[in-house]
């Protein structure tokens, strides 16, 4: 599904991904973990295409295209999904009238018909069901006054929403007291862990991967990752620190 | 307003104006004249939406005489030089409301300016104006207040924001107060910024067009000022106007 190949990039003339290479297939999910400054989130925000986040060489190929000839947008209409890990606010916007701007920007740009307003209040409604979202906060404008657990659950609803082949998700657990870490483990598994699709989940902590059990799990340190491993990698590095098994 | 003279650019009023496009029409009408009676309470709207090229002054001279009240919404969008001028004076618990919105592309210089004077104690101003402008596009607010010396208890505001989608296009907020009671509340607040890069990235993420992202931005940052029209009908020509003009904006 993605193919990442020997990765650099850039951000102001600094190097951050110094080679990056990973493979993604359908039905799989990956986990990377990493200390702060490795280039975590400079990956997800790379292959999302923000701007300012110059590729300098390698390449990324989704779904048979290469991500970096698409902007922004296309990639999310050929099924890629950002999760933030700080939801942006937009105030005036609600969190309604986005998402189906959204949804059907995708959909004309698949050629697919657009959502009418009731179709997509039952789709909203349902997605918010399934992460106990009350429908009265998608009323609301986009992440406005929402706590961090709040944000967090309503880019799962995005997601169940949108409906993404691949879920890129940067620190999607932090800011999560335990109670809503478990409904966002469990609406990333019941929207994603599908035999077509997958889930990158980039996180610091084991905690999350309690919930969302990831098949292969990868250390990013220094740009590139440095060591692969199946769940069993995770619980060394909770208990060894990144120092130790990076060094190893 | 009117004068025998084109007016110069060392006018302070006309500083930011388009003196060329303003020849084509000068002399100016005579201002339109609106006197609200004591107690009474009137709307007024002006949508401004002159041909391409044209140029349209509309001024506006206004006395809301004791307890009473005036509501304007004004949409400034059309011509080559669209200005739109307020006189007004307030008598004692009165109040005068403006919200205006100006959008204007091209070589468009569109201009809201007002003088609002609380002559009697006790009366009460707003005015919320935003302004998006893009391309070569001059937007100007001038705002004065001022507060004669038995005007106690006055409270005024005004709240300026213009959005600004290419660096080539102007925006100039000026608000100005000249107090001459003590015991008033004047606020005053004016902002000139661009769409929010973070936002747009995120709309992008979601699999939003640019074009549709900025619509839903810049609707979001004018939304408000037509809320409150009473007359629906007029809401809904000045929301479709200021969309259309949107729309062709991004």
């Amino acid at each position: 599904m993605l193919t990442i190949d020997t990765l650099t990039n850039e951000i102001d003339g600094k190097a951050i991904l110094k080679g990056l290479s990973l493979q993604i297939n359908a039905g799989e999910i990956h986990a990377i973990m990493g200390p702060n400054g490795a280039g975590k989130s400079t990956l997800a925000y790379t292959l999302g295409g923000r701007p300012n986040y110059e590729v300098t060489g390698g390449s990324a190929t989704f779904e048979g295209a290469d991500l970096f000839d698409m902007e922004p947008h296309e990639r999310a209409a050929a099924g890629l999904f950002l999760g933030f890990q700080y939801p942006v606010e937009i105030p005036g916007v609600s969190n309604l009238q986005f998402l189906r701007e959204s949804l059907n920007s995708q959909r004309r740009a698949r050629g697919e018909k657009e959502l009418n307003g009731g179709e997509f209040i039952r789709l909203a409604k349902e997605k918010a069901g399934l992460l106990g979202l009350d429908m009265e906060m998608l009323k609301r404008p986009v992440n406005v006054g929402f706590s961090g657990g709040e944000k967090k659950r309503a880019e799962m609803v995005q997601m169940g929403i949108l409906d993404p082949k691949l879920a890129i998700l940067d620190e999607t657990d932090s800011g999560l007291d335990i109670d809503a870490l478990k409904i966002v483990g469990s609406g990333i598994n019941a929207i994603m862990r599908k035999p077509d699709k997958a889930v990158l989940l980039i996180t610091h902590y084991q905690r999350l991967l309690d919930y969302v059990k990831p098949d292969f799990v990868h250390v990013l340190a220094a740009g590139r990752i440095v060591k692969s491993g199946g769940p069993e990698l995770a619980l060394e590095l909770e208990r060894e620190g990144y120092a130790e098994v990076v060094a190893a | 307003m009117n004068a025998l003279t084109l007016p110069t650019r060392k006018a302070e009023e006309w500083r930011y104006s388009d003196l060329d496009a303003l020849a084509t029409l000068w002399p100016t009408p005579a201002p339109t004249r609106i006197d609200v009676a004591a107690g009474d309470s009137v709307a007024h709207h002006l949508l401004q939406d002159v041909g391409e090229g044209a140029a349209a002054v509309h001024d506006y001279v206004i006395t809301i005489a004791d307890g009473a009240r005036c509501d304007f919404h004004v949409l400034n969008i059309g011509g080559k030089l669209g200005r739109v001028t307020f006189t007004v004076t307030l008598g004692s618990h009165a109040h005068f409301e403006l919200k205006g919105a100006i959008i204007g592309g091209g070589d468009q210089t569109l201009e809201i300016i007002t003088s609002v004077t609380h002559a009697q104690p006790d009366s009460t101003s707003g005015q919320t104006i935003r302004s998006i402008l893009g391309q070569r596009a001059t937007g100007s607010y001038l705002g004065s207040i001022n507060v004669a010396r038995d005007a106690q208890r006055t409270d005024a505001f005004q709240s300026i924001k213009a959005m600004l989608l290419d660096r080539t296009a102007t925006a100039n907020a000026k608000p100005e107060l000249e107090i001459y009671a003590d015991d008033v509340k004047c606020a005053h607040g004016a902002t000139v910024g661009e769409l929010d890069r973070q936002a747009l990235f995120y709309m992008a993420s979601r699999g939003m067009d640019p074009a549709t992202a900025k619509t839903l931005l810049l609707k979001a940052f004018v939304a408000g000022v037509f809320d409150d029209v009473a007359d629906e009908a007029v809401k809904d020509a000045l929301e479709a106007a200021a969309l259309a003009k949107l729309e062709a904006l991004v």
